[in-house]
C-alpha cells in the first residue's frame, strides 16, 4: 500500500510543478520587468566568465584583476582609473544608475560547453546582467549566442576571430578586441617596409576557425603588399612539439614564417623555429624572419628570449602614452605590482562601457544598452579616438604593431610598440567577404 | 510493480520521489545567505546532474555489468548532440525529430567501434576505444568542420533550412510547445525554488533511463554480462559466445551516451567538439568509479558530485570568501582566505583531485559504499549490531 | 630525400621523449601491476626541477637604481643574483646558463625520493584493488600535483633555454653531402635523442647485467615463485617504482629547452603514453621503446606537406589509427605479455 501512496504523491507533485511550469511559463518575467536579470535591490550583478583552469588560466587571471578594478572604479573605490579620463562623463563612481555594482566570476576552462555552462549559472543563479570577459574566440562565439537567447549583454574578451563579429555576430554581443583581418592590415605596410615587396610567406595555421581566419586575412593583406603565400599548412591543435612543420620550411624557398598559433601553440612553434635557427639563415638572399600576427604578452613571457625582432600585432599595450592608457596602468599596477595585459585592459574598458552604456540609456535593459553601444564613439580609454560600429558590434581604434625588444630592460617591456596604425587604415566594409554571411537580428532583453 | 520485485519497486519509487524533489532539495539555504553560493538548484545544473547522470548509468552498464572499461564514451556523447542540433537545423526546434536520431546515430557509432574493439580485452580494448574517440575529436575539431562548425560547435543560423519550423514556434528548443529553458519560480519565504521544463524533461527520461538500466541488471541478460566480467574463459569454455552480449551492452551504454548528448544539446542548443575529448571520457570513467561501479545508484552519484564541483566550488572567489569570513579579526580573516582560495575559484580541481583520493582511500566503493556504511552504523546504533549481518551492500567489483 | 631525413631525425626526436616516459609507465605496469595515471605528472614534476634550480640560481639580492624607472615610473629595482656576486659575473651567469644540465644532478634525487614516497605511501595500498581505483587515486594525485604546481608556477609557460653552447642547429645534410641548409638539425635535440638512448641503455643494462635487475625481471614474470624464494620482491619493486619516476623526470629535465613547461604538460603526454605503451605491448619494455620511437616516426611523416595534401588531416590521427591497425593485427601489441592487463 505505502508504495503506491508514494507514487501518486510523488507523480501528483511532479505533475503540479510541470502544471504550474506550463501555466506560467513566464511567471518571473511578468512578475518583475521586461528584461532578465532586472536588478533589485540596489545592487546589479556582473558577470565575469574567464578561463582560470587550463592553459589559459594566467591571461583570464589577469582579466579578472581588471574587471575586479573596474567594479571597484564604478563603485567610486580606488583612485578611479578611467572614469576621469573616458569622454563620456555619465559615469559618477556610484555604481551603475544608482544600483552598487557586485560581480560573479566563473571558469570557462576555455572550452565551449564549460563556458556556456558557467555563464548560465551566473544567468540563472546568480542573476547577472552581463557576461565579460573569455580568452578563445570559440568560447566567446559560444557565450555570446547563449547570452543572445538568455537575453544578456556580451562583451567578448579576447577574441580574434574574423567570425566573431562576422558570421556569428550577434545583436547583444560586443567586441572591444580586434580581429584577423586588422591585424593584417595593420601589419602588412610594416612587414613591407622593414622586409620589402619581394617576400615569400610560409605559414604555419593552427587547424581551427580562429587560425582559418587569420591566416586568410594575413595572407590576403600580404599578398596586397606583394609578397607570394609559398604555403599554408594546418597544424593540429593538440601538438606540443612543432619541429615536423618548421622542418620543411626552410627548403620550401620562404624566406619568412607567418605563426598563426596563440598561447602555448604560439610559444612552442615560435621556440622550435629559433631551434631551427630560422632566424640565422638566409633563404633568397635575404635574412630569414618570422612573424607572429597575434602578440599576447603572457606568450611573450612564455616564449621569453625568442621573439626578440619578431613582429606582430597587439589591440592595446601598456606602454602606450595616451592619458587612459596612463590613468589605467597606474591605477592596476599600484594595485597588483605588474602592468596589465591586453586582454585586461579589454575587460577592463568593456566594463566601464557597459556602465556607461547604461548610464545613458537609462536603463539596464539589453536592448536598451545596445543601441546606446551602437555607434558610440568615445575616447580616453586608451587606444585614441574609438568607435563601436552598429554594423556588426565590431569595435574600430588604433591597432599597434609590435615587436619582441632587442634590449629588454625588466620583464615587462619584452615587447616594444613599432607603429600605431591609424583607425581608417584597419577598417573595412561591414559586408566585406571575409566578415559575410549571418546577421545581428535582433536584440533580444529576454523572456 | 512493473516487473520489479518489492524492493527494487522501493527503490525506484525512492529515485522517483528525489527527482521530481530535486529543486526543492539542491536549495537548502535561503537566498541572501552566505551559504546560498552552495545552492543548486538552478536549472542548467540540474539538467547537467540529469543527463550525466544519464550517461553514466549507460557507462555502468558496460563497465559495471562487464568490466569493459571503454575509454571512448564521450564520442558517443557529441554524436548524439551534433545528431540533435542537426536536425534543429533542417527541420526545426522541435526535440522529438532529433534525440530518436541521436539514439540511432549513437548507436550505429557503437556497433562500429564496438565490432572492432571488442575483439581485445583489458587495457588493450580501452586503448582502442580511446583511439576511435580522440579520431573522431581531432577530426570533428579540424576537418570535420563543415559538418560539425569545429572549434565553435554546432550551433543554429537564422539562415538555417529549418523546413518544419512554423511561424509562431518557440525559437529554441522545445518538445510541441514547452519550451525547454522556460521555469516557473516559486517563493517560500526566503527561498526560491526553480521548477524547469527542460529539467521535468531530463528528468523522466532520466528515471525511463533509470528503470531500464535497473531491468537490464536483473534480467538474465544482465547476469551474463556479469559473468563475463567474473570469468570470460569459463563462459567461453561452457560454450557460450560472449561477444553478442558484450557488443549488446556496448552499443546500449553507448545509446545511453548518445541520449545524453541529444539531451545536452535539447537543453542548450550547441554541439561543441570538445565533448569527443578524452577528458570527457575520462569524466565518466571517474563519475562512474567515484560513485560505486557496479552499483545502480552510483554513477548517478559520482556525476552529480562531479559536476557540483565544478560549477559551485568554481564560481567561489576571494571576495566570497572575504565576505564569508568578515567577522574575523582582520588579520585571521586575512589568513584563513588565503588558505582557502588555493582550494576554490580558479583551485577547483585541486579540491576535486584531492576529494579523489580520499573517497578511493577510505570508501572502497565509492560514495555508494559511504552512503552504505551510514546507514549500517546508524542501524547497528538503533538495532544494536544484530541488524548489520542484513545490510547486503553491493560490492564495488 | 632531404626531407624523409629531417622528418626520420624529427620522428627519433619525438619517439624519444615517448619511449622514455613509456619506459618508466611499462616498468611501473609490469613490475607493480598499477595503472599510473600520474605518470605524466611525473614527467611534469621532472621539467619543474629545472625550473626550480633555474629559479633558485636566480635568486637575487635587489638594489635600487635611481637612473632607471619602472613601468609605474619609479626607481628601477635591478636584480643581481646571488650566484654571480658570490661567483663573479662571467663564472655566476655561465652557471645559470646551464642551469638545465645541472638539474639533472637536482633532479634524480628528487625523483627517486618522489617515487618512493608515491610508492610507499599510497600505490602500495592498491596493489591489490581493483584498476579502477588504481586509476581514480593515481589521476587524482596527477591533479593534486599539476594544481601545487600551478598555484607555485602560475599556469603560463616558462622559459628554460639550453646553455648557449648548444644554441643552433647542426648542418646535418653537408655531412651526407647534401646541400647546405638542407638537412638541419638543433643541436639540443640531437643531445636529447642521445641522451634518450643513453638512458634506456642504462635501463636495459640494469635489469638484464646486474642481480638486482636479474630479481627484478624475475618478479615480473612470476612474483609469487620469487617471494616463495625468500626474496623480498616488494622492496626491489619500490626501488623500480622510484627508477621509472626518475627516468620520467629526467624525460622533463631534459625536455624543457625543447618547448617551456608549464603545469599542464603532463596530461599532454598522458593519453600519448598510455597508448605507447599498449602499442608496444603490456608488460614488454622493449616494445615500449620501440612503439615510442615508431610512433614517433610515422607521427612526423604524417605531417609531411605532401601527405597531408593526399590525405588532409592525417596528422591529427595518425597515432591512433596506428594503434588500431597494431592492435586488430597482433592482439597483445607489437611484443606484449600475454595476461598482462587483458582482464
Amino acid at each position: 500500500m505505502s508504495h503506491i501512496k508514494t507514487t501518486r504523491r510523488g507523480v501528483l507533485k511532479g505533475g503540479a510543478a510541470v502544471g504550474v511550469g506550463l501555466a506560467t511559463p513566464t511567471f518571473f518575467t511578468s512578475m518583475a520587468n521586461a528584461y532578465t536579470n532586472a536588478p533589485t535591490g540596489g545592487s546589479v550583478t556582473l558577470g565575469f566568465n574567464v578561463p582560470q583552469t587550463g592553459p589559459y588560466a594566467d591571461e583570464g587571471n589577469d582579466e579578472l584583476l581588471a574587471q575586479q578594478l573596474a567594479v571597484a572604479h564604478l563603485n567610486g573605490e580606488g583612485d578611479g582609473g578611467c572614469l576621469s579620463t573616458f569622454t563620456s562623463k555619465a559615469l559618477k563612481g556610484n555604481g551603475i544608475l544608482g544600483n552598487k555594482v557586485t560581480f560573479v566570476t566563473g571558469d570557462t576552462q576555455t572550452k565551449s560547453d564549460a563556458a556556456r555552462a558557467s555563464a548560465k549559472s551566473m544567468i540563472e543563479k546568480d542573476g547577472a546582467i552581463m557576461i565579460n570577459g573569455g580568452s578563445s574566440s570559440g568560447v566567446a562565439i559560444a557565450v555570446q549566442g547563449l547570452c543572445q537567447d538568455a537575453g544578456v549583454i556580451f562583451m567578448a574578451g579576447l577574441t580574434h576571430s574574423n567570425d566573431t563579429t562576422g558570421k556569428d555576430k550577434k545583436a547583444n554581443g560586443f567586441r572591444h578586441f580586434f580581429n584577423g583581418y586588422m591585424s593584417g592590415a595593420a601589419l602588412a605596410p610594416v612587414l613591407e617596409k622593414e622586409y620589402g615587396k619581394d617576400r615569400r610567406a610560409y605559414h604555419l595555421t593552427a587547424d581551427y576557425t580562429w587560425g582559418w581566419t587569420q591566416q586568410e586575412s594575413i595572407a590576403a593583406a600580404t599578398e596586397g603588399v606583394g609578397w607570394e603565400t609559398v604555403n599554408n599548412v594546418l597544424t593540429p591543435l593538440a601538438s606540443t612539439d612543432f619541429s615536423s612543420y618548421i622542418a620543411p620550411v626552410l627548403n620550401s624557398g620562404a624566406d619568412v614564417l607567418v605563426l598563426n598559433h596563440y598561447g602555448g601553440n604560439m610559444v612552442n612553434s615560435l621556440t622550435n623555429a629559433i631551434q631551427f635557427g630560422l632566424l640565422d639563415k638566409q633563404v633568397n638572399g635575404k635574412d630569414f624572419k618570422i612573424v607572429v600576427p597575434l602578440y599576447s604578452e603572457l606568450m611573450a613571457a612564455g616564449a621569453g628570449e625568442n621573439i626578440k625582432g619578431v613582429f606582430g600585432s597587439m589591440n592595446w599595450n601598456w606602454q602606450l602614452q595616451d592619458d587612459g592608457t596612463k590613468a589605467f596602468v597606474k591605477s592596476f599596477g599600484e594595485k597588483y605590482g605588474k602592468p596589465p595585459s591586453n586582454s585586461a585592459q579589454t575587460c577592463y574598458a568593456q566594463t566601464l562601457l557597459y556602465a556607461d552604456a547604461c548610464e545613458r540609456a537609462g536603463t539596464h535593459n539589453p536592448c536598451g544598452v545596445a543601441e546606446a553601444l551602437e555607434g558610440f564613439e568615445f575616447d580616453g580609454l586608451g587606444n585614441g579616438p574609438t568607435l563601436y560600429r552598429a554594423d556588426d558590434h565590431q569595435c574600430f581604434k588604433d591597432v599597434l604593431v609590435v615587436k619582441g625588444a632587442e634590449n629588454p630592460t625588466n620583464a615587462y617591456d619584452t615587447l616594444e610598440i613599432v607603429e600605431k596604425t591609424p583607425r581608417a587604415q584597419v577598417e573595412y566594409a561591414p559586408d566585406h567577404p571575409m566578415f559575410a554571411g549571418g546577421a545581428l537580428g535582433d536584440c533580444n532583453p529576454g523572456a | 510493480m512493473l516487473g520489479l520485485n518489492k524492493k527494487d519497486s522501493k527503490f525506484l519509487l525512492i529515485v522517483i520521489a528525489l527527482t521530481v524533489c530535486t529543486p526543492i532539495l539542491l536549495q537548502p539555504f535561503p537566498e541572501g545567505s552566505g551559504l546560498a553560493q552552495f545552492n543548486a538548484g538552478y536549472p542548467d545544473l540540474m539538467q547537467r546532474f540529469a543527463i550525466y547522470g544519464i550517461f553514466a548509468i549507460g557507462f555502468n552498464i558496460l563497465f559495471g555489468l562487464t568490466g569493459y572499461l571503454s575509454f571512448g564514451h564521450a564520442a558517443f556523447l557529441g554524436v548524439g548532440s551534433y545528431s540533435v542540433v542537426w536536425m534543429y537545423k533542417l527541420l526545426d526546434y522541435n526535440v522529438i525529430w532529433g534525440l530518436p536520431l541521436a539514439i540511432i546515430t549513437s548507436g550505429l557509432f557503437a556497433l562500429a567501434i564496438g565490432y572492432v574493439s571488442l575483439r581485445r580485452s583489458g587495457i588493450y580494448f580501452s586503448i582502442l576505444t580511446l583511439a576511435f574517440a580522440q579520431m573522431s575529436f581531432n577530426v570533428a575539431y579540424s576537418v570535420l568542420t563543415p559538418l560539425t562548425n569545429g572549434e565553435t560547435g554546432l550551433q543554429v543560423y537564422t539562415s538555417d533550412k529549418q523546413i518544419l519550423l512554423g511561424a509562431n514556434e518557440p525559437n529554441s528548443p522545445h518538445l510541441f510547445g514547452l519550451v525547454m529553458n522556460q521555469s516557473a519560480k516559486l517563493n517560500v519565504g526566503d527561498w526560491v525554488f526553480t521548477f524547469n521544463i527542460g529539467y521535468y524533461f531530463c528528468a523522466v527520461i532520466a528515471i525511463l533511463a533509470f528503470y531500464l538500466s535497473l531491468r537490464i541488471f536483473r534480467s538474465p541478460f544482465g547476469l551474463m554480462l556479469k559473468a563475463v566480467k567474473c570469468n570470460q574463459q569459463r563462459m567461453n569454455y561452457t560454450g557460450l559466445n560472449s561477444r553478442p552480449y558484450t557488443l549488446a551492452a556496448f552499443v546500449i551504454s553507448g545509446m545511453y551516451a548518445g541520449l545524453a548528448g541529444g539531451l545536452l544539446a535539447s537543453m542548450d542548443p550547441l554541439a561543441g567538439a570538445e565533448r569527443m575529448q578524452w577528458t570527457a571520457s575520462g569524466e565518466v570513467v571517474l563519475m562512474t568509479i567515484l560513485g560505486g561501479t557496479g552499483t545502480l545508484m552510483g554513477p548517478v552519484l559520482g556525476a552529480g558530485f562531479i559536476k557540483y564541483f565544478e560549477n559551485i566550488f568554481s564560481k567561489i572567489n576571494e571576495t566570497v570568501l572575504h565576505s564569508w569570513f568578515s567577522w574575523l579579526p582582520d588579520g585571521m580573516e586575512d589568513a584563513i582566505v588565503w588558505v582557502l582560495h588555493f582550494f576554490v575559484g580558479k583551485g577547483w580541481h585541486l579540491t576535486l583531485g584531492m576529494l579523489f583520493m580520499l573517497i578511493v582511500i577510505f570508501l572502497p566503493g565509492g560514495l555508494v559504499d559511504g552512503a552504505s556504511r551510514i546507514r549500517e552504523w546508524y542501524k547497528n546504533r538503533k538495532g544494536g549490531g544484530a541488524a548489520s549481518s542484513e545490510t547486503s551492500t553491493t560490492p564495488a567489483e | 630525400m632531404d626531407a624523409i631525413l629531417l622528418q626520420i631525425l624529427n620522428g627519433l626526436d619525438k619517439g624519444s621523449a615517448y619511449a622514455l616516459i613509456a619506459l618508466g609507465l611499462t616498468l611501473i605496469f609490469g613490475t607493480l601491476g598499477v595503472v599510473n595515471f600520474a605518470h605524466g605528472a611525473l614527467f611534469m614534476i621532472g621539467s619543474f626541477c629545472a625550473v626550480t634550480l633555474q629559479k633558485i640560481l636566480n635568486i637575487s639580492s635587489i638594489t635600487i637604481d635611481e637612473t632607471q624607472k619602472d613601468f609605474l615610473g619609479n626607481p628601477l629595482k635591478v636584480k643581481t643574483p646571488y650566484v654571480e656576486a658570490w661567483f663573479g659575473e662571467v663564472t655566476g651567469q655561465a652557471i645559470i646558463n646551464w642551469s638545465v644540465p645541472l638539474a639533472i644532478l637536482f633532479a634524480i634525487p628528487i625523483m627517486l625520493l618522489v617515487g618512493f614516497v608515491m610508492e610507499r605511501g599510497l600505490i602500495k595500498h592498491f596493489y591489490k584493488r581493483p584498476h579502477a581505483d588504481q586509476i581514480l587515486v593515481t589521476f587524482g594525485l596527477a591533479i593534486v600535483l599539476q594544481e601545487i604546481i600551478k598555484a607555485m608556477y602560475g599556469a603560463n609557460p616558462i622559459p628554460t633555454p639550453a646553455p648557449d653552447v648548444f644554441r643552433g642547429s647542426l648542418d646535418f645534410g653537408v655531412l651526407l653531402g647534401f646541400d647546405p641548409n638542407a638537412v638541419i638539425y638543433p643541436y639540443w635535440r640531437l643531445i636529447y635523442f642521445a641522451f634518450s638512448t643513453v638512458v634506456i641503455a642504462a635501463v636495459f643494462s640494469f635489469l638484464q647485467f646486474t642481480t638486482f635487475g636479474m630479481v627484478v625481471r624475475a618478479g615480473m614474470a612470476d612474483r609469487e615463485t620469487v617471494g616463495l624464494l625468500g626474496i623480498n620482491i616488494d622492496k626491489r619493486f619500490t626501488f623500480m617504482f622510484g627508477v621509472a619516476a626518475a627516468v620520467a623526470g629526467l624525460a622533463g629535465v631534459m625536455y624543457t629547452p625543447i618547448n617551456s613547461p608549464n603545469y599542464h604538460m603532463g596530461m599532454d603526454f598522458l593519453v600519448l603514453s598510455f597508448v605507447v605503451v599498449v602499442v608496444g605491448g603490456m608488460g614488454s619494455l622493449p616494445g615500449a621503446v620501440l612503439a615510442g620511437f615508431m610512433l614517433g616516426i610515422l607521427e612526423s611523416f604524417a605531417s609531411m606537406n605532401e601527405i597531408k595534401s593526399i590525405i588532409p588531416g592525417i596528422d591529427q590521427i595518425i597515432i591512433y589509427l596506428v594503434a588500431i591497425v597494431i592492435l586488430m593485427t597482433r592482439p597483445r601489441g607489437l611484443m606484449g605479455r600475454k595476461g598482462v592487463m587483458e582482464e
